[in-house]
């Protein structure tokens, strides 16, 4: 148990290395390259944050707080800039509370997001954790719209070895929904989960059809926790914002899972949207394989980027 | 909004350099500074960004502009076609092998690039152009990939090649070609795993496939929403693998796109299509004029007098001008209602045109917030429960009748009463002004029950 442990941490180290890579190499080249804070440290401060996607408008203010801070702290040299940075950005992304109280109660996920950011697949390595737990859980294969997406799914419960509730494509899919409430609650499970079609948040009839299985839920099973994830492509730019406005008002988005981060993609884009709407991070996928979903740690994940 | 798209931004940047009339060299430096800020929310790449600014500085601070009688215009002018230049002067069509020779295509690119969904897309497209294609399932590693290739080849009424999950990819693709010889099938499309570009075992694959086998165009598909990563990842696979064009997938989204600039400024490999829906059928060419002329808020009107062009050949052109001048003389009646409302739909309908609209300083939201499509349908039911007297003279339309009419279209008497009011507002509204129907631009919606003809 130990040393699988100790080979979840080294895979996401090994999915976070890139990101660290790049983002100091970027930074180092900052911090060092320069003897004096100045116009162009800045302009070079803001092309490395800009290029990790954190956006222009947030890392504006990262700036304009950074030169505030310089003022009133007498900051000389830019290297003394560096742990006011990782501070700053890490109070960006810090989280209180428990996150994650789905763990310890009966519970619904539901899981949404624009197309091909990776949801069937998320859903897979969540499902395989909570029976890591020993939770009894369902999957409802809601995706009734793309071709085979059911059938991927059903590789995964197969894999991870849970039921699933589907249905043939073209299908309504709130009555999915609906028929796997019914076998949630028939069966009493402790998780269900339900992915659904990606959708581009821009599609007004696909929004209603998500709102739609939203409330389903909520009136089959009122006062139940709810957990709202929104997948997010760690490689998406501005549009991720968007993204995650637009199904936030759908519905009520209760925290995100940030895939693909072992790619080069630096996932800043996690930074503007916490900063700019509020929703947490609460999982990072790295990898493909079926343990390659990772909790959410904003200390150690900012510590990753900036530390050795 | 809070969030705008790069065309409303520009927009405003140049509306108030058209307001002041003459431009100063900080007027440029002003404006310019948008276009930078602009263009980084778009997600165009940073340093490409900064090349960009900079060659348009270099030409709009110069006499150019500064003499120029429309200064406002010569820098929108300079900005398009230094977009123009960075995406590519004009369209690129994909080259087929000469004759009955067969081609051969892989698709490659990030995970959830859309990669299978496009395979789908070209096979349809290649038919249309006289080719017999085949698709050829590559990704073995994706749980239900190759069933998805079969269920959309089954759909595009295209064969698709696969030899199960446990083939290595090579294998595959070297049968895939005798295969398609044998059933005369003269253009070949690999559909291959997602991966990411610094995953060297994968990318050895691709490597590994192009050198066993002879394929004749590589492209790369690249999700349009993708951030400031799109050059690293355009880069890495045009070096490792070599790409030969590129699709952009999901711009149908609202993501500005800045990813099709940084790509094409990066690799300089042309763009060949645009992924605009979930459709099988949503795959356009890629036109890098029109794309500059979209981000400068010109809309894209020349996508839609395409569209016009294609779908109306047959719309009589006396009958056109005939309606022009019942609309002038405001006899704008019920039938010539149903006859716009089919235009449009013939269009695509009504979201896909709202689309293409250049922007008149409503955004989009506005308009699709007014008018929504099933809103149109129900019009479209109210009038066709008409009887056809009453659609040549809206006039006899008593109580009696609209409660009749309410019942044929299965809406509340109410709605009736509202679409009638409005229709007759809009007819009032096309007496009082003759102008509007014999300018340039019409009022696209004049009203909801207005009479929409071609937007220009």
């Amino acid at each position: 148990m130990e040393k699988e442990k100790s080979g979840f941490f080294a895979k996401l180290k090994n999915g976070l290395n890139k990101t660290r890579i790049n983002l100091l190499d970027g930074l180092d080249s900052v911090f060092h390259g320069f003897s004096e804070i100045d116009d162009d440290f800045y302009e070079e401060l803001e092309e490395v944050l800009v290029m990790a996607d954190i956006g222009v408008s947030t890392t504006g203010e990262i700036i304009d707080e950074i030169k505030t801070l310089v003022k009133v702290e007498h900051i000389k040299k830019p290297e003394d800039c560096r742990d006011y940075l990782i501070n700053l950005l890490s109070d960006r992304l810090n989280i209180e509370g428990d996150q994650y109280p789905f763990e310890h109660e009966k519970s619904i996920i539901f899981v949404i997001g624009v197309n091909g950011v990776g949801k069937t697949t998320s859903i897979g390595k969540l499902a395989y954790n909570f029976k890591q737990d020993k939770k009894k859980v369902l999957i409802a294969a809601a995706d009734t719209f793309r071709a085979a997406a059911t059938e991927q799914l059903e590789t995964w419960a197969e894999r991870v070895g849970v039921p699933m509730i589907g249905a043939k494509e073209g299908t309504d899919p709130a009555s999915v929904i609906y028929d796997a409430l019914q076998s949630a609650r028939a069966r009493d499970v402790d998780i269900l989960l339900c992915d659904t079609a990606g959708r581009l948040h821009n599609k007004k009839n696909l929004m209603e059809e998500l709102k739609k299985m939203n409330r389903i839920i909520d009136r089959e099973f009122p006062g139940i926790q709810r957990e709202n994830f929104l997948v997010l492509d760690a490689s998406t730019g501005q549009n991720a914002l968007n993204q995650a406005k637009e199904f936030k008002e759908a519905c009520d988005i209760t925290g995100i899972i940030l895939t693909k981060m072992d790619g080069t993609a630096k996932g800043g884009i996690a930074i503007a949207i916490w900063n700019e709407l509020g929703i947490p991070v609460k999982y990072i996928g790295v990898g493909e394989g079926i343990e390659d979903l990772q909790k959410f740690d904003s200390k150690s994940f900012v510590k990753a980027i900036f530390e050795d | 909004m809070a969030f705008e798209n790069l065309t409303d931004k520009l927009t405003k940047v140049f509306k108030n350099l058209r307001s002041k009339g003459r431009l100063t060299e900080e007027d440029v430096k002003v404006a310019l500074k948008e276009v930078k800020l602009a263009l980084l929310e778009a997600d165009v790449n940073y340093k490409v960004v900064k090349n960009f600014i900079k060659s348009v500085e270099e030409r709009a601070i110069g006499s150019e502009v500064l003499e120029g009688l429309n200064p406002g215009q010569a820098v929108v002018k300079i900005v398009n076609e230094e977009l123009t230049n960075v995406l590519g002067s004009e369209t690129v069509e994909l080259k087929f092998e000469p004759g009955q020779a067969t081609t051969v295509i892989m698709l490659c690119g990030l995970n959830g690039a859309g990669k299978t969904t496009t395979a789908a897309k070209l096979a349809g497209q290649f038919i249309k152009k006289g080719k017999k294609p085949l698709l050829v399932a590559l990704d073995v590693y994706r749980p239900a990939a190759i069933k998805q290739l079969q269920v959309n080849g089954e759909k595009q009424g295209v064969d698709v090649f696969s030899m199960g999950d446990n083939v290595n990819p090579v294998e595959i693709a070297k049968q895939s070609l005798e295969y398609a010889a044998k059933n005369n099938e003269n253009v070949v499309i690999f559909d291959t795993a997602g991966r990411l570009q610094i995953d060297e075992e994968l990318m050895q694959e691709l490597i590994n496939i192009k050198e066993n086998v002879t394929v004749h165009k590589t492209l790369l598909v690249v999700d349009a929403m993708i951030g400031q990563d799109s050059v690293n990842v355009a880069k890495d696979f045009n070096e490792k693998v070599g790409i030969d064009g590129l699709i952009l997938s999901k711009m149908d989204g609202d993501t500005r796109g800045g990813a099709a600039l940084s790509i094409k400024a990066v690799t300089g490999v042309p763009i060949l299509y645009v992924g605009m829906g979930e459709k099988l059928s949503d795959l356009e060419q890629f036109y890098p004029d029109r794309m500059a002329n979209r981000i400068l808020g010109m809309g894209d009107v020349l996508t839609l007098i395409d569209k016009v062009m294609a779908e109306t050949d047959e719309i009589d052109k006396d009958k056109e001008k005939d309606m022009r001048d019942r609309l002038k003389k405001g006899k704008f009646d019920f039938n010539d209602y149903l006859e716009s409302m089919n235009q449009m739909k013939k269009m695509g309908g009504l979201s896909s045109m709202l689309g293409l609209m250049p922007n008149m300083g409503i955004s989009k939201d506005e308009l699709e917030g007014a008018i929504d499509d099933k809103q149109l349908k129900q019009m479209e039911a109210i009038v066709l429960s008409m009887t056809k007297k009453e659609r040549a003279n809206p006039k006899l339309l008593n109580p009696q009748r609209k409660h009749r009419i309410a019942k044929g279209a299965g809406v509340d008497i109410a709605v009736v009463n509202r679409f009638i009011k409005q229709f007759e507002q809009t007819q009032k509204l096309m007496k009082q002004m003759p102008g509007l129907m014999g300018g340039k631009r019409r009022g696209p919606f004049g009203g909801l029950g207005g009479g929409f003809k071609m937007p220009f």
